[in-house]
């Protein structure tokens, strides 16, 4: 790599056109701590893998750095302005740039377009992106530039499909055979997909390494300015850093969770910065509001049995109030993270500013809190009433950063005379929806978990629904919902409803407001921290804007070497 | 000896197939889901429906019978096809991994060079380097060079990989600038120039490997060696008027190398099995790497075909032993 | 009876006149004594509570009032390098005396007896070509709430770790003692008590077991230095201890990323770690010499 890196430098010496030529600026080299295994996003919904993809496939559209919606294959976003999107929000039509030609030089056309609704829907493909095209009962083609989607019933949010580095287009000629059950063998087509992107993939190991050649037929005759990209999976964030940070190894690192004063102390290098973004990304203690008790047998944790001291609100507001929102962001995220004291952080205009108190912590006020409802200090400092001893059991994926949080918050709830038990579980095992495993996050045998959580693009109606009724996971659904507390209240599941069937955007806003407020006020969780994207650039990388909506790639066709 | 080796061969295959068997129950039994790395914003049918896609639905012994008949009779054939350029396995279902979609043993191809270049070369330089080290700190029992010997070999294993793999980062790499730490695996040596770089980048990981290999087999070596040179033959020799060269190493040597072929033998198939921590550490995506990753996401698959070619390498490498065993001393016998 | 009650005593004697005389097994002896009496005692001079975390303090260097400093959330490093102790020693030489326990009572039964080899050697390839991570998911999924629920969760889960180590690291141990028995079985003086009519039971234990001595010693200073770092994965990955447990494997690995900037956050742990396992393996050595007949009568 160090002598691909010398020839760099000579050809960035002799170059004496700046970045005005494609391919001029030679080789750049990325690290992505966690690998890449697919380079089709509807086999896999992982972050690596939709990135590593975006080089390569475009959607028709696509979030840019503030989260607005900028067209990228289509010429404008169908609006019902101008008359994009029918007046009864059931229909949508886009029409593509002209001339666009993938990177094998066929043109592009609607029918590619249709092909990837057909591909993601057909029975037994398995799409993990199937939820974007939901509720559409057709896609018609009248002619190559146009397509038009239609809804089984009014879609206030039409920009789901063929949106976002979630849902990006694939070439029909590609894919044809590759349909339902076929998909998860056609290896070939998964591991090179042919897009319309500024590079096309040379050669792809699995969890290993990706390299990418710029793509000849790119529709900007001059971009991209990099001939090669070199996409190394593997190692961990600190070694990541480190490459991008004090040995210039490499030009950027993704995703780089490190405490904040190690980030600190390897940016003090000089070879390159630190860049961060907030998305939509929270940090939260889920309440429990039924039992876990191991004696219940089959019904731990289920509506059936309310949790002896968590259902009372006085206990689950003074185990907020007991924290320090901001040395949390201080010792775990520092840049990275900002106090939130709501789930639904943003875009701007959904964020709530009614319950903004949280930031400020107040044992004292937490303290009196309990008193005066009679939860009492016993012999051991722990409060009880009527026998029951305010002790919890708190568990969390395993992560240096959540063990961090769970040692303060253990001390400060010890403060307020609450008594708490750690767990850590290994991540593999506690996200997984493995109906038999005791230690998802959805079984929850434990009065009070952490972990994060955020939604897709930047509407957040499918992540408010989260915490409707229907949601609760329980034996009869296979423990699957993510409605992890167990909440259940008639008022919000009607606010939901409301929500799904409205189109104005203030009216949404104001609604997705109200169900967070609601959610707050009750404690139901407990926002710790708003997390945001760290990655790191070298200081020879220009063009780079990190974008939290979308892929962090998304604009690599501008990305040049800076020349001294 | 032959008929010894014939019956342990053939037996092999029975245990073979029963370890398998059990392979395949515990992953089965252990609690984790290949959805667990899906995001969380993709809902509870989805994920049903992708499971239903890697064929999850199908029933557990339906689903070992696939991966034995895909295993043992349709993997071969793929072999012979690259091979000869036959099409034997055209259009059979292979071991496909759930992670990407691609099939498992074509990964285990890609992966192999670079964890052989590196596991493979520290095992060697650790095993050359432990032999005279623990024979002349035998051979000098409680000299100055036997105590040196003995706290570097015993501190360097009490300090993980994960400790001594960014230490060497720092030191080789951020503080001197010397090595690269993020390995190529793409690289391919044709001339000097591209072998200086492939020994380059392989130093910092083969370092951290070989450290540990050194010390495990120098204890054992010195061990054994110490038990052997009180012995009544080594005096025996030595009264005969042999050379004490030939003495330590043509007596005593072999007759301690029993418990020193062992270890080495057990820790062949781990060339193979990568290392886990290391590869980790420095990016080298070896076949470690890969299991490691397998298992965090669940992809039973390529789980179960890389435990198992591991479990045949044990099965064979403690064959060799027990070969080797019978050459070193000839009193024992099998039969 | 009181003939062989003298004959037990010189042995004694004479065992501990050989082990006093081994000048690094002193060494060694008083070495690990030292920390073992450290990590028992020293909480209770050194009286700071090992889990309290005085997010103030965090990060600091070596002061009066943190004699080794503080880690990243605040918390003394020398009362959670005494705490961690308690737990990587007794977690260390249980699982090594359980994995070498396995491993010899395996390796012996199934070098001596024949008929027993090949099972006990199948078995031994088994459990090497197990992996680890998923039988050690299995494991703690079967067993750690029965356990806790019988004996307490803290008690519980330090039986289910020593366990989890034992049972996955004896199989070194089998085959080397394998190997050696089946070259001594063969040897003279084994046929010669064979011969007199000497049981298994006695051959084996006293031809057979001392002379096999110090491959099982190696094995067992290597397999506690395998086991403290075996634990820190096993807690890392939540099958072990709970978060704000302390041991000498979470901390080393816990401020690996941090060795740059402070770098006696991994010296001690990495020192108490490397002492105790160099102490083990002179005491071995010592106990070695002391137990082999043929030293002694080379030195008499």
């Amino acid at each position: 790599m160090k002598a691909l890196l010398h020839a760099t430098a000579a050809v960035c010496a002799f170059g004496t056109y700046a970045h005005a030529e494609r391919g001029s600026d030679g080789q750049l080299n990325i690290i992505y701590w966690q690998a890449p295994s697919t380079l089709n996003p509807y086999l896999s919904g992982g972050t690596k893998d939709l990135q590593a993809a975006s080089l390569i496939l475009e959607p028709l559209a696509r979030f840019d750095e503030t989260g607005a919606l900028q067209p990228w294959l289509a010429t404008e976003i169908p609006t019902v302005e101008n008359g994009g999107v029918t007046e009864d929000l059931k229909q949508i039509t886009w029409t593509l740039k002209e001339g666009l030609v993938w990177s094998d030089g066929s043109a592009l056309t609607s029918e590619d377009v249709k092909f990837t609704w057909e591909y993601c829907t057909a029975e037994g493909g398995g799409c993990a992106q199937i939820e974007k095209y939901g509720g559409i009962t057709s896609v018609e083609t009248p002619d190559n530039q146009t397509i038009v989607v239609n809804f089984s019933s009014p879609k206030p949010y039409p920009y789901t499909a063929f949106v976002g580095a979630q849902a990006p287009i694939l070439q029909k000629t590609q894919f044809a055979e590759c349909m339902g059950s076929n998909a998860v063998s056609c290896s070939e087509q998964n591991l090179a997909p042919i897009g319309t992107g500024p590079f096309v993939v040379s050669e792809f190991r699995p969890n290993d390494v990706a390299l990418y050649n710029a793509n000849p037929n790119y529709r900007d005759a001059d971009k991209p300015a990099f001939a090669n990209v070199v996409l190394k999976g593997g190692g961990d964030a600190a070694s990541a850093g480190r490459s991008v940070l004090e040995t210039g190894q490499f030009d950027y690192a993704w995703n780089l969770q490190l405490a904040p004063d190690v980030l600190a102390s390897m940016e003090a290098a000089g070879k390159g910065e630190v860049i961060s973004g907030f998305g939509t990304l929270v940090e939260r203690i889920m309440v429990n509001m039924t039992d876990p008790s191991s004696d219940l047998g089959p019904e731990r944790s289920t509506v059936a049995h309310p949790h002896p001291f968590l259902t009372d609100v006085t206990v689950r507001k003074a185990l907020s109030m007991a924290i320090d929102r901001e040395l949390l962001v201080e010792i775990g995220y520092g840049d990275a993270g900002r106090t939130t004291c709501n789930v639904l952080p943003a875009p701007e205009i959904y964020a709530s500013t009614a319950n903004d108190a949280c930031k400020t912590q107040d044992i004292a006020g937490a303290n009196a809190l309990l008193d005066d409802v009679g939860w009492e200090k016993g012999a051991d400092g722990i409060r009880a009433k009527d026998g029951q001893r305010l002790s919890l059991l708190f568990q969390s994926s395993t992560n240096a950063v959540r063990q961090d949080f769970q040692v303060v918050l253990k001390q400060w709830w010890s403060e307020i005379g609450v008594e708490t038990e750690l767990r850590n579980i290994d991540a593999s095992v506690f996200f997984g929806g493995n109906a038999d495993s005791p230690d998802t996050f959805q079984k929850f045998y434990a009065d009070v978990e952490m972990y994060a959580n955020n939604f897709d693009g930047t509407d957040p109606e499918a992540y408010m629904s989260n915490w409707s009724c229907d949601q609760i996971p329980a034996p009869e659904n296979q423990w699957q919902g993510n409605n992890m507390p167990r909440y259940c209240d008639a008022a919000y599941d009607e606010m939901a409803l409301k929500l799904s069937q409205t189109a104005s955007l203030e009216e949404r806003a104001a609604l997705a407001k109200a169900m967070n407020d609601m959610l707050m006020q009750n404690f139901i969780m407990i926002p710790l921290v708003d997390r945001g994207r760290v990655s790191a650039k070298s200081n020879s990388l220009g063009g780079v804007i990190l974008n939290t909506w979308d892929s962090e790639l998304w604009n690599i066709s501008d990305w040049y070497r800076i020349k001294d | 000896m032959l008929t010894y080796i014939t019956r342990r061969l053939v037996l092999s295959v029975p245990t073979l197939l029963l370890i398998a068997l059990i392979i395949f129950l515990l992953l089965e039994l252990a609690p984790g889901d290949p959805m667990a790395q899906m995001p969380l914003t993709i809902s509870a049918e989805v994920r049903e429906q992708m499971r239903q896609a890697l064929g999850l639905g199908e029933p557990a012994p339906i689903r070992f019978w696939n991966w034995l008949v895909q295993f043992f009779w349709i993997e071969p054939q793929v072999m012979i096809d690259n091979l000869f350029g036959t099409s034997l396995a055209e259009g059979k279902p292979r071991i496909i991994s759930w992670q990407h979609h691609a099939p498992v043993m074509d990964i285990i191809w890609q992966r192999l060079p670079q964890t052989l270049w590196v596991v493979g070369s520290a095992y060697i330089l650790g095993i050359l380097i432990a032999l005279p080290i623990g024979i002349y700190q035998a051979y000098r029992q409680y000299s100055v060079f036997d105590q040196a010997g003995t706290f570097v070999t015993l501190v360097g294993y009490s300090i993980p990989p994960f400790f001594t793999g960014p230490l060497l980062i720092v030191l080789f790499s951020v503080q001197l600038g010397w090595f690269p730490f993020v390995y190529d695996t793409t690289h391919q040596v044709s001339d000097w120039e591209s072998f200086t770089f492939q020994v380059k980048q392989m130093i910092l990981p083969v370092m951290v490997l070989s450290l540990q290999t050194t010390a495990q087999i120098s204890r054992y070596m010195r061990a054994s060696m110490l038990d052997n040179l009180d012995q009544d033959y080594v005096r025996t020799a030595r009264a005969k008027g042999l050379s004490e060269a030939r003495v330590v190493i043509s007596h005593v040597l072999r007759n301690s190398m029993i418990p020193v072929v062992t270890v080495i033998a057990l820790g062949m198939p781990a060339i193979f099995g990568g290392a886990i921590i290391t590869e980790k550490v420095f990016g080298v995506n070896g076949i470690g790497a890969q299991l490691i990753g397998a298992i965090q996401a669940n992809d039973l698959p390529t789980v179960q075909t890389l435990t198992f070619i591991f479990a045949v390498l044990i099965v064979f490498a403690n064959i060799v032993a027990d070969i080797l065993y019978g050459v070193l001393d000839p009193r024992i016998r099998y039969d | 009876m009181t003939d062989r009650l003298a004959h037990q005593s010189t042995r004694n004697q004479q065992f501990w006149r050989q082990f006093r005389r081994h000048r690094g097994a002193l060494i060694g002896g008083v070495v690990f004594a030292i920390i073992v009496l450290g990590v028992l005692l020293g909480p209770m001079i050194w009286t700071i509570d090992p889990g309290y975390p005085d997010i103030r303090a965090r990060n600091q260097g070596v002061s009066w009032l943190h004699p080794l400093g503080t880690d990243q959330l605040g918390r003394d490093t020398l009362a959670r390098l005494m705490a961690g102790g308690r737990s990587s020693i007794s977690v260390g030489m249980m699982a090594m005396v359980l994995s070498i326990g396995l491993g010899c009572l395996i390796g012996m039964a199934a070098g001596f007896f024949k008929k027993l080899d090949g099972p006990l050697m199948r078995l031994t390839d088994l459990f090497l070509a197990l992996p680890l991570l998923p039988l050690l998911l299995v494991i703690m999924m079967l067993f750690r709430e029965p356990l806790s629920r019988s004996i307490g969760p803290q008690a519980g889960i330090f039986v289910l770790i020593v366990f989890a180590i034992g049972i996955t690291s004896w199989m070194p141990t089998a085959r080397v003692v394998r190997g050696e028995v089946l070259g001594l079985k063969e040897r003279d003086f084994i046929r010669a008590a064979r011969a007199i009519g000497a049981t298994n039971y006695s051959i084996l234990k006293q031809h057979i077991a001392p002379n096999i001595l110090s491959p099982i010693i190696v094995s067992a200073t290597l397999g506690i230095a395998t086991a403290i770092i075996t634990e820190s994965a096993l807690s890392f990955l939540g099958l072990g201890f709970p978060p704000d447990f302390p041991t000498w494997g979470r901390q080393l690995s816990d401020a690996t990323i941090y060795m740059q900037d402070y770098p006696g956050r991994v010296f001690w742990p990495g020192l108490a770690i490397s002492l105790t396992v160099l102490s083990v393996n002179y005491l071995g050595d010592g106990l070695r010499d002391a137990l082999d007949p043929r030293q002694q009568n080379l030195r008499k």
